[in-house]
């Protein structure tokens, strides 16, 4: 197999004497979506935190396509290629939607701190936001103030920003949550779309979008993974029915 | 969705829009300054008019760091002295002639102050800018403390209690100004004032413009999309600072002199002041703060001695009742008699205002009289003609009827608007 | 030897003074997340109250009227003013606050003049406690010691035995879950500022009469108790504590070494001629919170006490 595009090697984390993440190991293939799924306050967001730099693991590793990256700051995590979403809306308020996004595609186009040259002159930097923008089918609100925006298109907004540099591995904790169904197919067909040859991470509780999106689900439980499977096997573990989605109804197969 | 002919082109705003939202302010207010000198103004509007110049680059560049940063600083002031002590030494380098410093005109002496007050900020904001919010407001605060205690021990360059003073009609002319009379110095004030309102402005525009913006509102966010906020706050702090510098060069070509209470903290608390009651969400709000608060300075300063207690109660009333600024209340203005039915917004807004000013008359006459009182030196209020002193009932009734009569206006005002 | 006992007496006594100073302005902090800028003019509200009551009545009955008629006007402030800018941020507050700063002292010099008023050391406490190398140590600052530690045992008392102490112990740890503990927070965010002024005042009682009573006494006083929350961890009274006394201990020492550094890094070679060479250890000492907290801020950004934050 090549190298993993993230491999998490006995990752832990305690706050305190709590311990959240217990000794998780996973690799992620390039091109993999793979689904992390686990009742609430199993530490999902947690790991996410550790994967993207925000907290740093009390022991373990996380590597990205091979280069260890645990322990880095966040900003050079992102650098290296690897953008998340949050899981409550994180954006940019007072700025409009366009700004958002525009900010987001900065770094990817090579534009660094600059304060010598006009943001709005640079053609490469406005096409890159129309473009995440139409992705993103904002573009109609592009120059709404963000903390204006519905909440549908916040967490569009959220994905936007998240897309918008151009990683090639992108976590997304729960983007659905708290969508209409109407909004939640709108969603994953632009994660569908937005993730396309490239590595997906993602945290969702609704197994609808996870049976239909995900190559490969982890089950994460008191901050273990308790099992890591494709979803026919999923669906079918006894001990994943158990602890998690107990009596929950399961989707059946997708046509 | 939309079509394919659409593109980024649609998002931006039009030419026409562009002009009329950018170019044009900065042509009037270049025209306005260019007619100034027409008028034939009198030495104390001169005088008056260099201040608000240097006030308006001061104020801005705080804003750089306040309104765009959201950076709450206690010692802006420290930049704009060093910029300014910079550039007082450059003055006299320029005077005697040493090394290339004869070649240099006067006229770039700002660039020197520049220069300083980056330095300034490169140095200072190295530890600082770690923080932000809360933290950063303190620290602030001591660093400023620490400098000007420092001033006061350093003599070669602080000059003691004195200061360092200069003569600016040194060295080459530019533009054929010798910078001598006062009519000359102000082509030079107004030259930096715009090229500091243009630069400022030009900032906002830049990459790093745009992400002061985004740390201001979600540091943590600025991570994930590949920016460091700590590099992004110390590259707009080193800025803010050669503006800052900028406005304290021009402040010694126009004065010749800089004593280390330019770096206390009193300017620092009085440019934030500017700033913040102008509007630190607008761009111009602190050019609005910087000439009403220039001209109470100078002005009101003369007619009572109580002008700092009316400067606290304007502030205080701007941050609880006009978070916005002068500058919200214009614009907010503008857009509610466009709105519709601006008869009655406008009737309200009459309403208020004449609430507001029977509250400053009520307040006024108790603050004059109080002083006078205070003071003890048997001295009256006599506005108009009447004779208010403190024991007299008539004083008390001016006092109370129109502060009730105006908190009664403003209070209804507000209360027809929420029933609307 | 002397120098010893007495910067060690005058230093816990000033240190005792910044932390009265310091524990309501960190009380306020953690629990509404204010800064209150003009914490060091109610300060100086203490110290003048203190010397009006004084004047007509006694020392004894100004030290606990004075303190409560601040804290009423802290309270005040807070039921009218702060909380109408609480939904604005706590930019807006800070910024609220340092107006009150300005309007307090502009009033503060239209009641009372803009010089020094003549508040002092009640005579039955005018004494030297005690001699010692023949100097003596005055028993006021015994008296300050002995209030300060009053003061901490009822604080102490107040938090830990108190049914509003425990909703504020809970505040300082969890700050974020006081919102949920129903209806009476607006009330006891009122009372905590009120006494956190209380508390200022106490202080401006006991100093004014130490130092001078006038206009200035805040602007001199507020950025040294800044320094002090912010060397000890924004937010934390135990940091607070510490800083104070070790504010208190480095002033009051370095008041007393008269050396120059020419002096003291001769051996470097450097001498009284050069600008640095001519500073005395004694014309720092006001400097010295300062330097200590840049000291602090680039050896351990999150103060004495602080919890690392992002
Ligand atoms: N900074 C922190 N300090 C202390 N405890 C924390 C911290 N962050 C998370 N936790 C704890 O870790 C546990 C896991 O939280 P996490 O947010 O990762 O869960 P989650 O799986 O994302 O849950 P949800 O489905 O609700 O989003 C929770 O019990 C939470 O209280
Ligand atoms: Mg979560």
């Amino acid at each position: 197999m090549s190298t993993p595009a993230l491999s998490l090697k006995g990752l832990n984390k305690s706050f305190g004497p709590a311990k959240i993440i217990n000794e998780v190991s996973l690799d992620i293939a390039p091109g993999e979506r793979h689904a992390i799924i686990g009742p609430n306050g199993a530490g999902k967001s947690t790991l996410f935190n550790l994967i993207s730099g925000l907290y740093t693991p009390t022991s373990g590793t996380v590597e990205l396509n091979g280069e260890a990256i645990s322990g880095m700051p966040a900003h050079e995590i992102n650098k290296k290629g690897l953008s998340r979403s949050f899981q409550v809306s994180n954006i940019f308020t007072n700025m409009t939607v366009r700004e958002n996004v525009r900010c987001g595609v900065l770094h990817s186009m090579g534009q660094g701190y600059a304060w010598w040259r006009n943001i709005g002159s640079n053609k490469a930097v406005q096409q890159k936001t129309w473009e995440v923008l139409e992705h993103c089918a904002l573009t109609d609100k592009a120059n709404v103030p963000a903390a204006l925006l519905p909440y549908a298109d916040q967490r569009a907004l959220e994905i936007a920003i998240t897309i918008a540099g151009g990683a090639d591995v992108i976590l997304l904790d729960e983007p659905t949550a708290g969508m209409s169904h109407s909004e939640t197919e709108r969603a994953v067909n632009l994660i569908r779309r937005a993730s396309e040859g490239k590595t997906l991470v993602i945290v969702e509780h609704d197994m609808g979008v996870i049976f239909d999106l995900a190559d490969r689900i982890s089950v994460l439980v008191y901050g273990e993974i308790i099992a890591s499977a494709p979803p026919s096997e999923i669906r079918g573990d006894p001990a994943v029915r158990e602890a998690y989605l107990g009596d929950e109804e399961l989707p059946e197969e997708v046509a | 969705m939309s079509d394919t002919t659409r593109g980024f082109a649609d998002l931006a705003p039009s030419t026409g829009a562009k002009f009329r939202q950018r170019t044009l302010p900065i042509l009037i207010f270049a025209a306005i300054l260019f007619a100034i000198p027409m008028a034939g103004p009198s030495r104390t509007f001169y005088t008056l008019a260099h201040q608000m110049g240097i006030n308006i680059v001061f104020a801005l560049s705080y804003n750089m760091i306040l309104g765009k940063g959201g950076l709450l600083s206690f010692g802006h002031a420290v930049y704009f002295g060093l910029g300014g002590y910079l550039a007082m030494h450059a003055m006299n380098w320029i005077e005697d002639g040493v090394g290339i410093w004869g070649a240099i005109p006067m006229f770039f002496l700002p660039l020197v102050g520049f220069a300083g007050g980056a330095l300034a900020g490169a140095i200072i904001g190295w530890p600082s800018c770690r923080k932000a919010g809360t933290t950063f407001a303190m620290i602030s605060l001591g660093v400023a403390e620490l400098i000007f205690a420092a001033a006061f021990m350093f003599d070669s360059f602080f000059g003691g209690e004195q200061g360092i003073s200069g003569d600016r009609m040194n060295g080459i002319e530019l533009f054929g100004l010798s910078m001598g009379p006062i009519d000359e110095v102000y082509w030079f004030i107004a030259f930096w004032t715009v090229v500091g309102v243009i630069g400022m402005w030009a900032f906002t525009r830049t990459p790093l413009g745009k992400l002061s913006e985004a740390t201001r509102d979600n540091a943590q966010r600025v991570q994930f999309i590949g920016y460091n906020p700590q590099r992004v706050r110390y590259l707009v702090f080193i800025f803010a600072g050669g503006f800052a510098g900028l406005a304290g060069g021009m402040a010694a070509v126009n004065y010749e002199i800089f004593t280390p209470d330019a770096l206390s903290l009193v300017p620092s608390g009085f440019v934030l002041i500017m700033a913040y009651v102008g509007g630190i969400t607008y761009f111009v709000g602190p050019i609005f703060g910087a000439i009403l608060l220039t001209y109470m300075q100078s002005m009101l300063s003369d007619f009572t001695e109580a002008w700092l207690l009316y400067l606290g109660v304007l502030f205080i009333a701007i941050v609880m009742f006009a978070p916005r600024g002068i500058a919200g209340v214009v614009f907010g203005f503008l857009d509610g008699v466009r709105g519709e039915n601006p008869g009655r917004y406008f009737g309200r807004w009459i309403m208020r205002l004449v609430g507001i000013l029977l509250m400053l008359m009520g307040l006024i006459v108790l603050v004059e009289v109080s002083v006078r009182w205070s003071n003890g030196y048997g001295e009256v209020y006599e506005p108009f003609g009447l004779h208010l002193g403190h024991g007299n009932v008539l004083s008390w009734l001016l006092v109370i009827l129109p502060a009730v009569a105006g908190v009664w206006l403003t209070r209804f005002a507000s209360k027809e608007e929420e029933g609307q | 030897m002397e120098t010893i006992v007495f910067g060690l007496l005058n230093g816990v006594s000033y240190g005792l003074l910044l932390f009265m100073l310091s524990s309501g302005l960190t009380l306020i902090f953690s629990m509404m997340g204010v800064l209150n800028f003009a914490h060091a003019a109610f300060y100086m509200l203490g110290a003048y109250f203190a010397f009006t009551i004084t004047g007509s009545t006694s020392f004894w009955i100004a030290l606990f009227i004075a303190p409560v008629l601040v804290g009423l006007i802290g309270a005040v402030v807070e039921r009218f003013g702060l909380r109408r800018v609480h939904p604005n941020g706590h930019v807006a507050e800070l910024l609220f606050t340092f107006g009150l700063a300005y309007l307090i002292e502009e009033i503060v010099k239209i009641v009372y003049g803009k010089t020094a008023v003549d508040y002092r050391v009640p005579d039955l406490l005018n004494f030297a406690a005690f001699e010692l190398y023949g100097a003596s140590f005055p028993a006021y600052r015994i008296f300050v010691i002995f209030i300060a530690v009053a003061m901490l045992v009822g604080l102490w008392f107040l938090l830990k035995r108190t049914r509003a102490g425990l909703i504020i112990q809970a505040a300082l740890t969890h700050p974020h879950m006081v919102g949920h503990l129903g209806h009476n927070v607006p009330f006891i965010f009122m009372m905590v500022f009120g006494i956190g002024c209380a508390l200022a005042g106490l202080a401006g009682v006991m100093a004014g009469n130490i130092f001078v009573t006038d206009p200035a006494m805040a602007v001199q006083m507020g950025p040294i108790v800044f320094v002090v929350v912010v060397v000890g961890g924004i937010g934390s009274l135990e940091g607070a504590f510490l800083a104070s006394l070790l504010i208190g201990l480095l002033q009051n020492f370095a008041v007393g070494i008269n050396l120059k550094f020419a002096e003291i890094f001769g051996f470097l070679g450097m001498t009284d001629l050069s600008e640095v060479g001519r500073i005395s250890v004694s014309s720092l000492a006001p400097v010295l919170p300062f330097l200590l907290l840049v000291l602090i801020l680039i050896f351990r950004p999150q103060g004495l006490m602080g919890e690392k934050e992002l």
